[in-house]
């Protein structure tokens, strides 16, 4: 059936709310309020504040306590208000969540979500608009998922759910109320597998979140144009589908990474690496990374507009390499 | 408080074989034969025993980095455990965790930690699984006086005070974080003051008293149970050692430690039992002679077992294999 983004993600709660009475929601203004973004919205009624926990402002707590939660054998799915916060529970990521098994030997799941909206282009400037998904990615033992899709975002977070391992869901605000086919009731997507949103023979675009609708739209441009460009949503930043990458380059031979993140250290980099180290003799061109400049994220909307990756760069990018 | 003799004795048994274990830890590290960091807890054995004795095995409970004696009384294997400091396969982590991370699921003791403050949220994390269950369990936060100054100890107390978690929070006040004593690092007298700040009963106990210890834990264990909500309990001691093993504590004044080393909590309560004609000296006697005995074959068991397979190294990542 139709529904948004937004919806798909309250729809995937609400199914293992209904399945797993050890599934609960905690995070700040997520009860009444229905969270900063109204995902969560209407929860409250239909599964009661023991399901359904609003915090205090106390972002350690929410993050700190999930780790205790479902090492005792609890499913929390903790909300962050937005991606740039963090900064504030960096800890409870970076040094409980994902550490706790292997410092354990192994005894211990860490099954909880945590989920953050990323992303500019609302007017909300440098502390409430970034795109950190690579940060984490360079921390082994934790899971990152990024959908670009409302389907995507309903069977990645119900197989976050059931996972045992600390994951990370990151939703991009500018999606919340885009619409999409999404199947109903159960529904999951394997984490780990990319998806070719589009098919194409002559480059390869490696896209994820809000970029790829940006990629599908100059994919189209593109076509017009004589170019046909393929675009590859790994929807899972770790673990990576290299092997989907890989495969898409070496029919293509060319590759386009677009991501909102910041250019340095943004998870493209990586994905250049992993391609120039194993798949170098399927390049005929040098790889191409479209993203966000190296400044903090500003206000003013001419310069705002000007920060986030574009249908024009991207195609600029894609016609540099012919 | 009428004291079963059985327990009496129990105390005397967990704090001589803490003190023969850390003593024999100390020994081993200087030798060269335990890598990384050792907090030895040498006159702090009166807190671990009194305390412990008031939990189930079922009820969970978040340590610090000073913390194997309070492994030992919740009843942790002492060969894993000694196993484990030295890094060898068979320890109480498989190695991968060592002294600061050293933690025993099956008896749910939700780990030591090496970041001082992540464990208010984690053990807050567990005494809210506890709650959500609806069983009778309850959780222990223990930590020294310096990291109760880390911001997150406010979001866990508040929490848990708000919410009624089943939750003790107990400060091991031993007068120093690392070379600060607390008078220089605490705004307040005691540690327990703060609990004024979330309405919840606050006490400063001597903690070189096994028996004040426990009856006042009890009290404590005992409100958390019957859903009435945490407690932050202070215990007052000396850290006999350098904070680490090789810190030669030139900070300390000699007199204080003089003075200190007078209210040893072994000989203490050894005089009261044999007083109280609860123990003969030969009863004393055998106790010493049962911690020696274990601790030997801990330090053997810990010496003949194999390193780790350098596969292990990939091991406990995630659930599986990514
Ligand atoms: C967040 C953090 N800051 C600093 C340290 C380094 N450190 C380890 S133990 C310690 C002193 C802790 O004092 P206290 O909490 O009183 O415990 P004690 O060592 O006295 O048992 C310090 C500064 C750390 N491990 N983590």
């Amino acid at each position: 059936m139709q529904m948004t983004y937004a919806e798909a993600i309250r729809d995937a709660m609400r199914v293992e709310l209904k399945r797993d009475p050890k599934v609960y929601l905690a995070g700040e203004d997520i009860g009444v309020f229905g969270g900063c973004f109204g995902v969560t919205a209407g929860l409250l009624d239909e599964f009661g504040p023991k399901r359904i926990v609003d915090t205090p402002i106390s972002e350690n707590f929410i993050v700190g306590h999930a780790v205790g939660s479902s090492a005792c054998g609890l499913r929390p799915i903790v909300e962050i208000m937005f991606n740039d916060f963090i900064a504030v529970c960096f800890d409870e990521m970076c040094n409980q969540a994902a550490k706790v098994r292997y410092m354990f030997g192994g005894k211990a799941d860490v099954g909880m979500v945590l989920r953050m909206p990323i992303g500019a282009g609302i007017g909300a400037a440098a502390q409430h608009s970034q795109s950190l998904e690579g940060l984490l990615t360079h921390i082994p033992g934790l899971i990152s998922v990024i959908p670009s899709t409302p389907a995507d975002a309903k069977g990645l977070l119900i197989s976050a759910i059931r996972d045992d391992n600390p994951v990370i869901f990151y939703e991009h605000k500018q999606m919340y109320g885009m619409p999409g086919e999404v199947p109903e009731g159960d529904y999951t997507i394997p984490i780990g597998k990319a998806d070719i949103k589009r098919e194409g023979s002559d480059v390869t675009i490696v896209t994820w979140s809000w970029m790829v609708q940006k990629s599908l739209a100059a994919a189209e441009k593109l076509a017009a144009e004589g170019i046909n460009a393929e675009v590859l949503d790994p929807r899972t930043l770790i673990p990576l589908d290299k092997e989907a990458i890989l495969k898409s380059v070496a029919k293509t031979g060319k590759l386009v990474i677009v991501h909102e993140e910041v250019k340095t250290s943004g998870f493209g980099g990586e994905i250049a690496a992993i391609v120039s180290e194993e798949g170098f003799d399927y390049l005929d061109a040098p790889i191409k990374r479209v993203a966000a400049p190296d400044t903090p994220i500003p206000f003013s909307p001419a310069l705002e507009q000007a920060y986030i990756p574009s249908e024009e760069k991207i195609i600029e990018a894609v016609k540099a390499l012919f | 408080m009428d004291i079963q003799k059985k327990q009496l004795l129990e105390f005397y048994q967990q704090m001589v074989t803490i003190r023969i274990f850390e003593s024999r830890v100390c020994e081993l590290f200087a030798a060269g034969q335990i890598p990384g960091f050792v907090h030895s807890s040498l006159g702090q054995e009166a807190i671990a025993a009194g305390v412990m004795a008031c939990v189930e095995k079922d009820d969970k409970v978040g340590l610090h980095h000073r913390s194997h004696g309070e492994m030992i009384a919740k009843g942790a294997d002492m060969n894993k455990m000694m196993a484990e400091l030295f890094g060898k396969a068979t320890g109480t982590c498989k190695g991968k965790g060592g002294s600061m991370h050293i933690a025993d699921m099956d008896l749910g003791i939700l780990g030591a930690n090496g970041i001082l403050g992540a464990g208010y949220a984690i053990a807050t994390g567990a005494a809210f699984a506890c709650q959500y269950n609806e069983t009778k369990d309850i959780a222990l936060c223990l930590f020294g006086d310096g990291q109760s100054n880390r911001g997150p100890f406010h979001e866990s107390l508040n929490v848990a005070a708000l919410w009624k978690l089943p939750i003790v929070f107990i400060c091991e006040n031993n007068g120093f974080g690392l070379s600060n004593p607390v008078k220089e690092h605490l705004a307040t007298d005691c540690v327990s003051d703060r609990a004024a700040a979330y309405g919840i009963p606050g006490v400063t106990v001597d903690g070189n008293d096994v028996l004040a210890v426990y009856e006042t834990t009890l009290e404590a264990v005992d409100r958390a149970r019957k859903g009435n909500g945490p407690s932050l309990l202070e215990f007052t001691t000396w850290r006999w050692h350098g904070h680490f093993e090789g810190d030669p504590a030139v900070y300390k004044d000699a007199q204080e430690q003089e003075e200190w080393l007078k209210k040893d909590p072994i000989p203490r309560f050894a005089k009261q039992l044999l007083e109280q004609k609860n123990a003969t000296q030969a009863e004393l006697d055998e106790m010493q002679a049962k911690g020696e005995a274990l601790v030997d074959a801990a330090v053997k068991f810990a010496e003949e077992s194999p390193w780790p397979d350098v596969s292990e190294l990939f091991t406990d990542v995630y659930d599986r294999q990514m």
